[in-house]
């Protein structure tokens, strides 16, 4: 049994049936349903990829134990409509289910790349919370088991289950009758990625092949620009961390550890959407990225490149986060002194939100310590550095600044 | 088997022996205390004592009802005297015996100067139910 090949299979049956009237959480169960026949009747060697010319296997057979599906997913839709229909029967009047029996179209040929998409736009529904949006995503179009996606989130596999039924709730009574906004689905897919454990499932690989498949479903230089962004950051993962957990900040990376496959393909992906001269803020980011990867060198990065990039990106989506960004690159790029400018700008940008609660953006004070050690100042570089630490998300960096503070408090 | 709470404290617990500020050691100091940590955690998953550990960041707040139909009261995002828990280690151990063991062993972990810490722990049984008479 391929559990690869199957889980690229479940959009699409899903969607299929939702197209036919099936309530999308029906459709769920259903398919569920489906693929627990598929693993008691198809052939343990996953026969599934090696059709048999001439054979009459396929749709018809749902109890074809030992002899190779010609068309799996075929099957899967067939199956799992027959289970859909046996739950409305169960359910409803007799009237409602010849009703869609009448209904059933013939077997065939489905256009799956249209359906699979409109289920990325249900995953990504406005009246979803994000973290609701994401597991229902990795659910629905990932094709992830509840317990895979717990474990991913480290949380327990119950709390997943109650997140993605309240999802499944949430979105039942949706139709899929107008395209949804792909800024959204996006938005939906970098959370994924971001978020990036590594255990039984990467979460940071399925995002890219998520939107991979996105990106071979619609033509939009901003999912181009979003897969191009997350090769490029992935192919620098393995450098990033030593062998202890620690972090490797970008100067430091043994570069060649870099994937640079990756690097190559996401970089061209990059320069087909730039050329269609749609610019976004994926796009933005990712020629930014892209800047990183090229550089032999640390010393070599162009960072007034990266500044224009920087400045596009204030240009298109102007937040506290990009600026701060943008500062450190003016720091690398005209002195710590023009960056610690930058920074002030940003300091009196959200001043007026978000100071008042008594908490900055995430990296403001590691970013003011790491401009005033360059600067020379060390002694208020460490101060901050620790005070950076006490502030800092994970542990991986809090330790990291930690260190930062221990070393220039050393040398003083 | 029993399990037991180690915690970590920020403030609140008497001053550790060897306290100095972590920032004030040297990055091979710190390297070697978050290794003596990680050993200490792998040795205890071996021997399968070790249940779950998590840090906690330093800044967290008081919460309280405030009454029907108004927000919860909370004593803001600063905390600057308030007992704190650093992070926390749940083992299952044959004993207290053991728990006080293990956690005199944390509590050696290397700081300032490679000298152990001697830094506070408290350790505390969970609550369980009863066994059932076949146990």
């Amino acid at each position: 049994m391929n559990e690869v090949l199957l889980r690229s299979l479940i959009p699409g049956v899903i969607a299929i049936l939702v197209r036919r009237g099936a309530d999308f959480a029906a459709a769920e169960d259903a398919v569920q349903d489906a693929l627990v026949e598929a693993l008691r009747a198809w052939p343990a060697d996953g026969s599934a990829n090696s059709p048999r010319s001439g054979g009459a296997s396929g749709p018809a057979g749902s109890s074809g134990g030992g002899r190779p599906v010609r068309d799996p997913k075929g099957w899967l839709v067939t199956v799992a409509w027959r289970r859909f229909l046996d739950a409305t029967r169960a359910d409803a009047a007799r009237r409602r289910r010849e009703h869609l029996l009448d209904e059933e179209p013939a077997s065939g040929a489905a256009p799956a790349v249209d359906d699979t998409l409109q289920l990325y736009f249900l995953c990504a529904h406005p009246s979803l919370t994000p973290s609701s949006a994401v597991a229902l995503t990795l659910r629905a179009v990932g094709g992830l088991t509840t317990r895979q996606i717990a474990r991913a989130y480290l949380v327990p596999e119950a709390t997943m289950a109650q997140r993605i039924s309240r999802a499944k709730r949430t979105v039942s009574g949706v139709r899929f009758d107008r395209p949804g906004d792909v800024a959204t689905v996006l938005r939906v897919l970098y959370l994924v990625f971001n978020e990036g454990y590594s255990g039984d499932v990467d979460l940071a690989a399925e995002a890219i092949r998520l939107t991979r498949q996105l990106a071979a479903a619609i033509d939009h230089p901003e999912v181009a620009g979003l897969l191009a962004l997350m090769l490029l950051h992935h192919a620098r993962r393995a450098a990033r961390t030593a062998p202890d957990g620690s972090l490797v900040p970008l100067a430091e990376q043994d570069r060649g550890r870099w994937d640079t496959a990756s690097i190559a393909e996401g970089i061209g992906i990059l320069q087909t959407a730039l050329a269609r001269d749609r610019l976004g803020e994926y796009q933005a980011q990712a020629a930014i990225a892209a800047l990183h990867a090229d550089a032999p060198t640390a010393g070599e990065t162009d960072w007034v490149q990266i500044v224009e990039w920087y400045d596009e990106l204030v240009r298109l989506n102007d937040s506290p986060v990009v600026r701060l960004n943008r500062a450190v690159a003016v720091g690398e790029a005209d002195g710590p002194r023009a960056g610690l400018a930058a920074l002030a700008a940003v300091d009196d940008a959200c001043s007026a939100g978000s100071s008042a609660k008594g908490h900055r953006i995430p990296r403001y004070t590691a970013v003011a310590a790491y401009l005033h050690e360059r600067d020379g100042d060390l002694a208020t570089a460490a101060r901050l550095y620790a005070e950076a630490a006490r502030q800092a998300p994970n542990l991986a960096e809090r330790d990291h600044l930690t260190r930062q503070a221990a070393r220039l408090n050393a040398r003083r | 088997m029993a399990k037991y709470l180690l915690l970590k404290h920020y403030r609140g617990a008497p001053a550790a022996v060897n306290d100095v500020p972590m920032d004030q050691w040297t990055p091979e100091e710190i390297s070697a205390h978050m290794r003596y940590m990680q050993d200490f955690a792998d040795r205890l998953e071996k021997t399968g004592e070790f249940v779950d550990g998590q840090a906690l960041a330093p800044e967290g707040a008081w919460v309280r009802y405030d009454g029907e139909g108004r927000p919860p009261v909370t004593d803001g995002p600063f905390a600057e005297t308030k007992d704190l828990i650093a992070g926390w280690m749940v083992i299952d151990v044959d004993g207290y015996d053991r728990a006080v063991e293990l956690a005199g062993e944390l509590s050696a972990a290397p700081g300032k100067g490679g000298k152990p810490i001697h830094e506070w722990l408290e350790v505390r049984p969970f609550l369980t139910a009863p066994p059932t008479v076949t146990e």
